[in-house]
């Protein structure tokens, strides 16, 4: 194949800025002690050091996961500094009082936090580094009784819900980064929607990263009780630097009886370089229980940021009749590399799940689908279906699917699809020949093969994504 | 300076060209006014659709000399889309399958380009709808393909309809027809022939790539082209096809060989 195709060179990355910020941030290095000096810094009830001290002494058992389709370097877990707040100390209840520079960043970011500038039908959580700085239209929500804030608060007001519901989905032991986060997690979200309501609006939550040496650890928790339903998207950036940052994160949803949760992700942390210099390691823990009868947790994910992605967001469906679905589209450029997918755990009966996974790699990057469908004896006439497509752009990168299945209830009836396309000289050139651009060409295959999944995303996100991966392309062909 | 003969749309002077280091054109001369339609036969292999791509300035397809002018300007330096735009169309010999991209936001894209390049205001889906209804009947295709994805799983003899569609749609200034009668039955062939017919005006040109005389009985070329190994050997009016049709290529290679090589 001649130069058409050329090796694939990211558009800049714009959300790439440091913040000039005074903070509050501890040495570097992970012990007992660091995890006492977190706890206290954030004003936690006793459990909560207990939750964290037991993970610790879990994890310092645990080795690192080597099974993963990813190459990186050892990390140093002595060298990351495990908290970092901006030091004056956000007032959550009053955005007046949040420093004009973080609220100045977010604007840059796209994310208004002010009350005239706020997107219209969005509740917004902004978390800086280590903390939360401001939650937006908590007093609307708070006359549907729904609760929305930071999980540090969520800890000092209420402390039982959190208690009740915290490990719950994921224990502290789960696997390796899950029990990290356990032990050190600074800040997240709370999510809590009472029975037989329906959230009056999109929750959010903006992760950015600022500083260079600080892992990022968060920890989301949100609880649909009976009949209730909620949609929450998370959107993250950082800045570039060139030497990694850790993002261990760990979210669980809990859904009850009746009760829906629509989790979506928009993620573009720094991927690094063209050469794979920098960018984010992002190592998350998803999951969500679908504890009640007819309960449904649907995750979708547009992945296209962070040098390496490490992510199975997940459904146990344990409440007969539940639904799990999973819709992702991850992208990968340069030298980036991704091994995402999901585990569908069916344990109740007529439970259902679905997997759309479209993988779009591009320049030297690697991106694998891993899967489990996993069916367990008592879960009569569980149907699972899974599509898993992939593409490729260019001569030099590699998609894998490691789809896994598990049966052991002989009436389930599961069945998996997947293909492989490539975008190659010949498609482009037949559009050139009715005078579309090479990059109008990569970016309306690429819509079209992310349909079914941009679908899923509440509205507001569904144009951002397109436009985001177009972005991510631009200047990749041609 | 470039002296724009005002009838002439192409004109091709000693053009060769490779592919991966392989000479597939050696020495290409051919010249095209407006209002014309040219035909070129020739054997299997000879480099036909080769010179179309070359024209059409794919990019595996590496051009070693000779010039072509196109409306007073220099073919060979303009990107692939940018000729299009100035209206060269190139109908496929294999037109590609395009999944997930609906024929229609294709047909879109692509007639909005040409009219941005135009000057013309870019048309929204709802008025390029009625412009798209009227060119179907061109070549009589139900409006059902439009909201198929580009090609896919279309038939040979659809995908080819699908090309003179987009002929219609984009009125190219010079269209070049690699191989559409292949694979049309012979109903779609009129139908074809006849939407050609419709969009051949005294402003643009058509030069049609076929092996059979059949297409020329409804599209009346003014000339016929034989190319062999990588150049025109020889040229005549419309009977030259039928006398191709009859006696082969043989006696066209014998008689022009010599003369050619000694060139
Ligand atoms: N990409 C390529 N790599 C190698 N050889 C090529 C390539 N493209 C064309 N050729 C060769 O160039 C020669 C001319 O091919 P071309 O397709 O132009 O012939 P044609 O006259 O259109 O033939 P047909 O009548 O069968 O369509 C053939 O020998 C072909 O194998
Ligand atoms: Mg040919």
């Amino acid at each position: 194949m001649s130069a058409t195709v050329k090796t694939l060179v990211n558009q800049p990355y714009k959300y790439g800025f440091v913040t000039d910020i005074e903070a509050d941030t501890i040495p570097r290095g992970l012990s007992e002690d660091v995890i006492r000096l977190i706890s206290a810094k954030k004003e936690e009830p006793e459990f909560m050091l207990e939750f964290r001290l037991k993970a610790f002494r879990q994890w310092q058992k645990m080795t690192e996961p080597a099974w993963s389709n990813v190459k990186y370097p050892p990390i140093n877990y002595q060298d990351i500094i495990y908290y970092s707040a901006p030091k004056k100390k956000p007032k959550l209840n009053s955005l007046e009082e949040v420093d004009p520079t973080l609220l100045e960043t977010f604007e840059k970011l796209g994310i208004p936090l002010s009350e005239q500038k706020r997107l219209s039908n969005v509740a917004v959580d902004a978390i800086f580094d280590s903390v939360s700085v401001a939650t937006t239209f908590k007093e609307k929500l708070a006359e549907e009784g729904v609760i929305f804030c930071s999980i540090s608060e969520a800890l000092r007001e209420y402390p039982e819900l959190v208690q009740k519901y915290l490990g719950s989905v994921v224990p502290i032991a789960d696997n390796y980064f899950a029990a990290l986060n356990s032990a050190v997690f600074s800040d997240g979200s709370f999510v809590y929607v009472p029975k037989n309501t329906k959230c009056p609006m999109e929750l959010s939550t903006y992760f950015r990263i600022n500083s260079g040496d600080t892992g990022q650890f968060e920890r989301t928790l949100i609880v649909a009780e009976e009949g209730s339903y909620v949609s929450y998207l998370e959107g993250c950036t950082a800045p570039m630097y060139d030497t990694n940052q850790l993002h261990a994160a760990v979210v669980e949803l809990v859904a009850l009886d009746n009760a829906e949760i629509k989790y979506s992700t928009v993620q573009n942390w720094y991927a690094g370089d063209e050469n794979g210099k920098g960018g984010i390691y992002n190592f998350v823990t998803k999951r969500g229980l679908c504890q009640g009868v007819n309960s449904k947790i649907s995750w979708t994910q547009v992945e296209t940021g962070s040098a390496i992605t490490w992510k199975y967001p997940s459904c146990v469906l344990v409440g007969d009749n539940s639904v799990g679905e999973f819709y992702s589209v991850a992208l990968t450029n340069n030298m980036q590399q991704a091994d995402t997918g999901t585990k569908m755990v069916h344990v109740g009966k007529n439970t259902r799940s679905t997997i759309v996974s479209k993988g779009i790699s591009a320049g030297r990057s690697s991106n694998s689908y891993r899967g489990l469908v996993k069916v367990s004896p008592n879960a009569k006439g569980a149907r699972n279906y899974s599509q898993c497509d992939s593409m490729l752009i260019g001569d030099n990168a590699h998609a894998n699917t490691f789809p896994y299945i598990q049966v052991q209830n002989n009436t389930a009836r599961v069945e998996h699809e997947a293909s492989t396309s490539k975008i190659g000289e010949e498609q482009l050139f037949y559009f050139s020949q009715r005078g579309i651009s090479a990059e109008d060409a990569v970016s309306m295959m690429i819509s079209g093969f992310c349909k079914d999944v941009f679908n899923q995303l509440p509205m507001e996100f569904a144009v951002e994504a397109d436009r985001l991966l177009s972005l991510k392309l631009e200047g990749s062909v041609g | 300076m470039i002296v724009e003969n005002s009838g002439t749309v192409l004109s091709v002077r000693d053009l060769t060209a490779e592919v991966e280091g392989t000479p597939i054109l050696k020495g290409v001369n051919l010249e095209i006014k407006a209002g014309e339609i040219h035909a070129i036969m020739g054997p299997n292999g000879s480099g036909k659709s080769t010179f179309s791509k070359v024209l059409a300035g794919h990019p595996a397809y590496k051009v070693t000399g000779g010039e072509v002018i196109f409306q007073g300007n220099n073919l060979l330096e303009m990107e692939p889309e940018e000729r299009a735009q100035s209206g060269v169309f190139m109908a496929f010999q294999y037109p590609l399958e395009i999944p997930g991209v609906t024929n229609l936001d294709f047909l879109r894209v692509a007639y909005n380009s040409r009219r941005k390049v135009q000057g013309l205001e870019e048309l929204d889906a709802f008025d390029f709808d009625e412009i798209v209804q009227e060119k179907l009947e061109v070549v009589k295709m139900n409006p059902t393909f439009l909201n198929r994805s580009v090609n896919e799983g279309f038939s040979g003899g659809e995908k080819k309809r699908n090309e003179i569609l987009q002929m219609a749609l984009l009125e190219p200034k010079l269209a070049i027809l690699d191989e559409t009668d292949s694979g049309l039955d012979i109903d779609a062939l009129k139908i074809v022939a006849n939407g050609v017919n419709q969009l051949a005006t005294p402003d643009n040109a058509i030069l049609l790539i076929t092996h059979y005389q059949r297409l020329l009985n409804y599209i009346v070329p003014d000339f016929v082209h034989v190319m062999a190994d990588g150049r025109v050997i020889t040229s005549g009016g419309k009977e030259l096809a039928l006398e191709l049709e009859s006696r082969g290529y043989d006696w066209v290679l014998e008689e022009n060989v010599s003369e050619v090589g000694a060139k």
